[in-house]
């Protein structure tokens, strides 16, 4: 038996196992009192994040059939998976009783993705990777329609259904590629036999490009980002919150793991590809962006920019000298991201109304009025998205521009600060319909909601004023390279 | 290299001919006497009536999709029962496991009131 296994996977299984339980518990509780399901399931994540912190002090290590691995990377990660879960649970409990879906299996679907994100952290195999990645989604694609019978919200399960399983075909090709090429499926095994054996290169590097496509397709990167706008709108807003943050960063956690630990000798035919994902990204998503009159189709839009910007931290990855800055700015931008993120969809869902109305800009005109800590926190939110100063954002996109000009990429450097630039246009627009515009919005009585904006919003500026701590948090959680 | 291949596209071949010259044969060796009752749709069975785009019970489905997870559960268990006798400690409490999460698919089914025909 192996031990090693079980102890990596413990939050992990832990976790699943809970779910299980709950997805029956669940069917014994009265539909008015949902709320339990909520809370256990908030206690299971809670009790996940405990075990995950109690293993901190485990030394970096993987099983001996090499499956899984556990070190700083990983731990961080699952930190920022479990607090997106929770702030999952928080901005969905009031929203299900607002829009009539007393469903307590979004909860169990919920626990099982963050699982599958945990799994795809700790993953240190192709094969393993391909379990996660279905884990983290299958649910996801039940989640996005359970507004049923709002036909938006069915046809947003469809067309993520479908893309996503289009996507994992891709993942499946490029790892049976590789395979093919190199005859292992474990990260170190890959990085090994790039070294010593004879590799057809032609076939590695087409697995290794369409491995980096599926992937590019769950952190819809331009031009695989097509499905995002209209999945985004049609799912139910916590949901929504929930991929646009907790999914983009598993996505991210996989390619950063895959690309360090078993590509870095390959950069020069893959960093050409990412630079230019990168740089796509970001221009396409900022400038779709400004032309969105729904403020769920912008901060969709906006999310595939964040992702561009992401995408730019991986590309210097096969650069020894900056790889723990690639890692470093990388795990800082997602926190930077996620609770920025996390907190503009709770505001976003505190402002939704029963029947789906109250998500155009002109919504939230006399907001700064009529709620103005409500207000106070989406403006910190937008500004951090921008990437002024005084907020995480900031020093997000700082340490990703010195990474990226470091590495040798100042072009890219430049277009991100020009991207920025343009970002600001339609994110300070939100900021003058909440001040400029007279209006009365009406904002649901949701304090949950409130609560995790407020929180968000407090994190975003206190953080931002000793970056150095959570950089170094991120910079010292480095990979178990081979 | 392209050695190995090679089988693999000999074979690929082989199997489209194989095929392919069983139906050309039937075709041209076969003898031909039809009839209207041979040229209808289900030689052996009723001719359907009306449109076949009909909207059917989801509920069929239902029963089929649980039929398929416990008739897939079997064709896992086979070579977990016939290894039984050699099997560690392990392998055992896995299939145990799989077992009880399969029950608990088929628990909340019947609570959700999948399994009574509305």
């Amino acid at each position: 038996m192996n031990s090693d296994l079980l102890t990596i996977l413990l939050p992990t299984l832990a976790l699943t196992g809970w779910a299980l339980l709950l997805l029956l518990v669940d069917l014994w509780i009265p539909r008015e009192h949902k709320g339990i399901t909520a809370v256990l399931a908030a206690a299971g994540l809670a009790a996940a994040l405990g075990l995950t912190l109690s293993q901190g002090r485990l030394p970096a290590m993987t099983d001996s059939t090499v499956m899984v691995i556990s070190d700083g990377y990983a731990l961080f990660l699952d930190v920022l998976f479990l607090a997106s879960g929770l702030a999952g649970v928080a901005l969905a409990h009031e929203y299900l009783k607002r829009a009539n879906i007393a469903n307590g299996e979004y909860y169990a679907l919920l626990l099982f993705s963050v699982a599958g994100m945990m799994l795809m952290a700790h993953a240190y195999n192709l094969i393993l990777i391909f379990l996660a990645l279905e884990l983290l989604s299958i649910p996801l694609y039940i989640l996005s329609g359970i507004n049923r019978p709002r036909l938006e919200s069915e046809e947003s399960a469809l067309k993520y259904f479908l893309l996503g399983a289009f996507s994992s075909g891709f993942v499946l090709y490029g790892t049976a590629l590789i395979y093919g090429a190199t005859a292992r499926t474990d990260l170190p095994g890959i990085f090994a036999a790039l070294q010593s054996a004879p590799v057809n290169p032609v076939i590695f590097i087409l697995g290794a490009v369409l491995l980096l496509v599926g992937l590019a397709y769950k952190v819809s990167a331009v031009p695989f980002h097509m499905w995002t706008p209209d999945v985004y709108e049609g799912a139910p807003t916590p949901v929504t919150g929930f991929m646009a943050v907790a999914v983009k960063a598993a996505g991210f956690a996989v390619l950063g793991r895959i690309l360090m630990a078993a590509f870095p000798t390959v950069g020069k035919d893959l960093t050409p590809i990412l630079w230019a994902l990168a740089a796509l990204t970001m221009l396409v998503g900022n400038l779709a962006a400004i032309t969105q009159k729904s403020i769920k189709r912008m901060l969709a839009y906006s999310s595939i920019a964040h992702a561009g910007y992401l995408l730019m931290a991986l590309v210097p990855f096969s650069n020894r000298l900056v790889n723990s800055d690639v890692q470093a700015s990388l795990l800082f931008y997602l926190v930077a991201y996620a609770l920025t993120g996390l907190g503009a969809w709770a505001v976003v869902t505190a402002l939704e109304k029963q029947n789906g109305d109250g998500l155009k800009l002109e919504d939230y005109a006399g907001l700064g009025k009529s709620h103005p800590w409500l207000a106070l926190a989406m403006t910190v939110f937008m500004l951090s998205f921008t990437g002024i100063p005084l907020t995480l954002g900031f020093w997000g996109k700082f340490y990703l521009f010195r990474t990226a000009i470091e590495g040798g990429f100042t072009l890219l450097a430049v277009i991100g600060v020009v991207t920025s630039l343009i970002s600001a246009y339609y994110y300070l627009r939100v900021l003058m319909y909440m001040y400029m515009r007279a209006g009365s919005p009406s904002v649901e009585r949701a304090p949950w909601l409130q609560v995790t904006a407020v929180a968000a919003a407090l994190a975003v500026v206190l953080i931002s004023f000793i970056p150095n701590v959570l950089l170094n948090l991120a910079g010292n959680s480095l990979l178990l390279l081979p | 290299m392209p050695s190995e291949w090679i089988y693999i596209g000999i074979f690929s071949l082989i199997a489209l001919a194989l095929p392919a010259a069983a139906i050309l044969m039937a075709g041209v060796l076969g003898p031909k006497k039809p009839n209207p009752i041979k040229n209808s749709t289900y030689e052996c069975g009723i001719e359907t009536t009306g449109e076949t785009w009909v909207q059917f019970r989801p509920q069929y489905y239902i029963f089929g999709l649980l039929f398929l997870i416990f008739d897939v559960e079997t064709v896992f268990l086979f070579p977990w029962a016939v290894g039984y006798r050699v099997l560690p400690l392990f392998a055992v409490i896995e299939g145990i496991v799989f077992i009880l999460i399969l029950l608990g698919g088929l628990l909340y089914a019947w609570r959700v009131g999948a399994l009574s025909w509305q």
